[in-house]
């Protein structure tokens, strides 16, 4: 029977997508602080994951025809649950995750330009694994996810699927394209308020010739790569309503077309390092890590963007100092986050048990609970919060929950067995094992009355076969297990 | 900009009951409604009654590659690369101002609907110092209120002024998030993406899954008055319950034609088949998304012409099923996007962000024909027609306007205090 204190649990469910049995075990026994160095400091741990997949002992995969997550998003979809599920490193995925959500960019769009495969690769592919070295923009960000936040904004802005996305890859100065300028501004970094249109002109000349090229077509291995074309840059001065240099200049001087990359640096640099930017990046990961409920207090935006600031955009201190701080230990904020899909799906899995089950059909059901990895609806991202929640993406929920029950039914007959002489030590410990937020008296009693509403209890086994998954699919699709 | 999250805000844990129905989360007092009383409601809301459904084109629709001013030289000087060749349009006449007008040459089936007097275009419909920002966009549009884009829907204030006990389904989000226009104070709004998705599952069997299912329903019921956002989850879990059954009905609707497979052909296919077996909906919100044509716009596999042919065929297809299941008259349909795009096109045989765009309405009991004046696309920044140093079209008709006419002239409402002022217009008396 699992236990666990629950300051463990809360930080699993946060920093990471909670916890298995073992795993649980494992964080209680480093205690919370070392528990958070584990989480935080995570390249101490093999990123060896992916090895797992296929293997016996873990959550199962599904493909039609070999197994290729570095060419078919639907198998990439499969390997990253398959991570979220058992990767010794849960933050990085829950990083990933996160900035997955700030770069928001769609597999679909990619898939339009150039074709299922290759927007596969260009969203997914491992580079050890690519023919031609190709790093998708989610491994980038897997890559980069805890370093410097200017590096990670270098980087997507010379990503090729970002490139194709936000359509860089024709932002020429004949006609400079406004769409990745406007982004980086208004949901990149600092947000609306900060910048006028003009601005988005100015900025959308400072990235000409921030182009896609293919490789040449005798190359064995083509691939779509970043090109900077300085035939194609603006090379004339950029004047902004904001600072972009330490001495408060406002334009960026005009500069021979082949330093113009220096441009879109100069742009990034001052963007990344406003205060606003600080704040902003401060309150989403509150809103990720801490509490959607309660809004961050003065005190700790304050402190974090400071952080941020200080430490020239380093996401590793910001994020350790969150996870470190009160305001995340508070139990004030246990349960105070509804669960994106992706953490729910990936902590019932864990909590509930995998045997015999594929993340292919989590993959199915997260449509309907409107989430589809690579896949965010526009460059805002997903709608958060209560944004998850709607009569049809609770029946999803409930749905998984039904799915997910049903193929574990016989091993949690069997692990529930030793308490299977009173329906409350069977609800008691379903309770424990699966730590939903607390359920108030009228939803606890309707729990224990459902367990002897066919009849009275016998702890049969035929009777924990039928009761056993029929209370983990109530508890696992209420609305307490939505919280986190 | 970030989008807003639309729930339960940062409530008291201290409010009473009353409190929180008189201020809180809107998809709650469903739980209040008598299911008794459902069977009757549905009964005297269904067929019979008049059905708003909202088409958003998300993205930005190019207002001007959908009604094409043919006629206008710098149509074709500013486009050089995406403009729709004039001997390609679907002619459908002049506007009053003079200016002739054609179709994109893909609405086929639409100009049908326009030739039979039963498809309004209105031209130029926007705001003044539009947003180019899709979010802050749809914000303004989904609120009516441009000056203060965080309030209720403009359609979800209007569900607030029906006499409860409400339908269920007295709305139907077609998407999966339900959009800023459908939020209410009291009415929950189901979001149904497929209604054959739209079940419960057990992991059981025969009466063992139908003890779930009353169970699932028993649990979400209660009320945590000290929880909102718990007891904002469990009133559509509620929700979900009370309207299962209703949608499974819709599912087994016998349409009198096939739809296209396209997204938005099954969705006006569900649409059809809840106004046909009395749902009891009075708005449907539907989406085709991808109108945000920065990039490739025109061109064999260009994005326009493709959401014009799948706009066209599922449109088309929804107004011969109504009217040969005789509910033509009972429905409108309304049309809108966020915002229109530039006059000029960009270098990527496409076009940016722009302002004034243009809005639609078809039904059975449509006033059609071209209202408003098209823009002249002229560059002098002195033009008229156009704002932003000649580069965007200039509304010409403010959206609440024709929002005031569809809440006058089609759902019974009252549009000044719904709107919060009064945007009548005698000349939009498209229904």
């Amino acid at each position: 029977m699992a236990t666990g204190d629950e300051s463990i649990r809360h930080l699993l469910r946060r920093a990471g997508f909670g916890a298995s049995p073992d795993e649980l075990d494992y964080y209680s026994e480093l205690g919370r602080s070392a528990a958070v160095d584990a989480l935080v400091d995570y390249e101490q741990f093999d990123d060896d994951v992916d090895a797992y997949i296929g293997q016996p002992g873990y959550v199962g995969v599904t493909a039609r025809g070999a197994f290729s997550p570095n060419t078919v998003i639907n198998d990439a979809r499969q390997r990253w649950l398959f991570r979220m599920v058992h990767s010794a490193r849960p933050l990085q995925e829950k990083m990933t995750l996160f900035w997955h959500n700030h770069f928001a960019t769609a597999y679909s769009k990619v898939a339009g330009a150039y074709g299922a495969s290759d927007a596969a690769r260009m969203m997914a592919a491992k580079p050890g694994e690519d023919p031609a070295g190709l790093r998708g923009q989610v491994e980038t960000i897997r890559a980069m996810c805890m370093g410097s936040f200017r590096d990670l904004v270098i980087a997507m802005a010379k990503d090729p699927a970002m490139l194709v996305w936000l359509d860089g890859r024709f932002n020429t100065r004949q006609r400079p394209q406004e769409n990745f300028g406007r982004e980086l501004m208004e949901l990149f970094s600092m947000g609306v308020g900060f910048y006028t249109e003009s601005d988005v002109y100015a900025a959308a000349r400072v990235f000409t010739g921030w182009n896609l090229r293919r490789t040449a077509a005798a190359d064995p291995a083509p691939k779509y790569e970043f090109a900077y074309n300085a035939g194609s840059h603006d090379a004339s001065a950029k004047t902004f309503t904001f600072p972009i240099y330490p001495d408060g200049g406002r334009t960026i001087p005009a500069r021979a077309a082949g330093d113009g990359m220096q441009d879109g640096l100069d742009l990034i640099t001052a963007v990344v390092s406003f205060p606003a930017t600080a704040r902003r990046l401060v309150t989403r990961l509150w809103n990720y890590f801490v509490s959607e409920l309660n809004p961050p207090p003065e005190a700790f935006v304050d402190e974090l963007a400071q952080v941020y600031l200080s430490s020239g955009s380093n996401l590793r201190h910001v994020v350790g100092r969150l996870l470190r701080s009160a305001d995340f230990k508070s139990d004030a904020n246990y349960f105070t986050k509804y669960s994106w899909p992706a953490e729910f799906v990936a902590r019932s899995i864990k909590e509930v048990g995998w045997n015999g089950f594929t993340v292919n059909d989590a993959v199915g059901q997260m449509v309907n609970m409107g989430q589809v990895l690579y896949e965010p609806p526009d460059v805002a991202g997903w709608e958060q919060g209560a944004g998850w929640i709607s009569t049809g993406g609770m029946l999803a929920r409930m749905n998984f929950a039904a799915q997910l029950s049903r193929t574990q039914a016989a091993s949690l007959a069997s692990a529930v067995k030793p308490y299977a002489k009173t329906p409350d030590a069977v609800l008691s410990y379903f309770l424990d094992r699966l730590a939903p937020a607390p359920y108030d008296d009228g939803a606890y009693n309707d729990l224990r009355a459902y367990l002897t509403a066919s009849g009275s209890w016998t702890g049969s086994d035929a009777q924990l076969r039928a009761k056993v998954p029929g209370l983990v699919h109530l508890i696992v699709g209420s609305g307490e297990y939505v919280f986190i | 900009m970030e989008r807003r999250v639309f729930g339960p805000g940062g409530m008291s844990m201290a409010m009473t009951r009353r409190d929180f129905l008189r201020n809180g989360v809107g998809a709650f007092t469903i739980g209040l409604a008598a299911p008794a009383f459902l069977t009757e409601l549905a009964q005297a809301q269904g067929a019979g009654s008049r059905t708003l459904v909202v088409l958003y084109l998300g993205g930005g629709n190019d207002a001007l590659s959908m009604l094409v001013p043919y006629t206008d030289p710098y149509y074709y000087s500013r486009r050089p690369s995406i403009a729709i060749p004039a001997g390609d349009v679907l002619q459908i006449g002049s506007d009053r101002g003079g200016t002739q007008l054609g179709l994109h040459p893909r609405l086929t089936g639409v100009r049908g609907i326009f030739d039979e007097g039963r498809l309004g275009i209105i031209q130029r419909t926007g705001y003044e110092n539009s947003s180019r920002s899709h979010f802050l966009g749809q914000d303004i549009w989904g609120t009516a209120n441009p000056a203060s884009p965080q309030s209720k829907g403009w359609l979800g204030r209007y569900l607030d002024t029906l006499p409860p006990p409400v339908s269920p389904l007295v709305a139907w989000d077609a998407l999966r998030e339900v959009p800023r226009a459908l939020t209410s104070e009291t009415v929950p709004v189901p979001a149904i993406p497929s209604a054959a998705a739209y079940t419960f599952a057990s992991p059981n069997t025969g009466s063992e899954a139908a003890l779930e299912r009353a169970y699932a329903q028993r649990i979400a019921s209660h009320v945590p008055i000290d929880r909102p956002h718990l007891a904002f989850v469990n009133s559509n879990i509620d929700a979900a319950m009370n309207t299962l059954d209703k949608v499974a009905l819709v599912t087994r609707y016998v349409p009198s034609l096939t739809y296209p497979t396209s997204g938005l052909g099954q969705t006006l296919r569900t649409v059809a088949g809840a106004m046909a077996t009395g749902a009891g909906t009075r708005v449907f919100w539907v989406q085709l998304g991808g109108f945000d044509t920065h990039a490739s716009q025109v061109g064999a596999n260009g994005a326009y012409p493709r959401l014009m042919t799948e706009l066209n065929d599922a449109v088309t297809a929804f107004y011969a099923d109504l009217r040969n299941q005789g509910l033509l008259n009972q429905a409108l349909v309304m049309g809108f996007s966020e915002f229109g795009r530039r006059a000029y096109e960009n270098g990527s045989v496409g076009c940016d962000h722009g302002a004034a765009g243009l809005m639609f309405v078809l039904g059975g009991l449509v006033r059609g024909g071209l209202y408003g004046t098209a823009a002249s696309l002229n560059p002098d920044p002195k033009n008229p027609t156009l704002e932003n140093s000649g580069g965007d079209v200039r509304h010409e008709t403010d959206f609440r306007s024709v929002y005031a006419r569809v809440i006058d002239g089609w759902l019974g409402a009252d549009s000044v205090s719904l709107l919060g002022a009064d945007f009548r217009r005698q000349d939009l008396a498209f229904v």
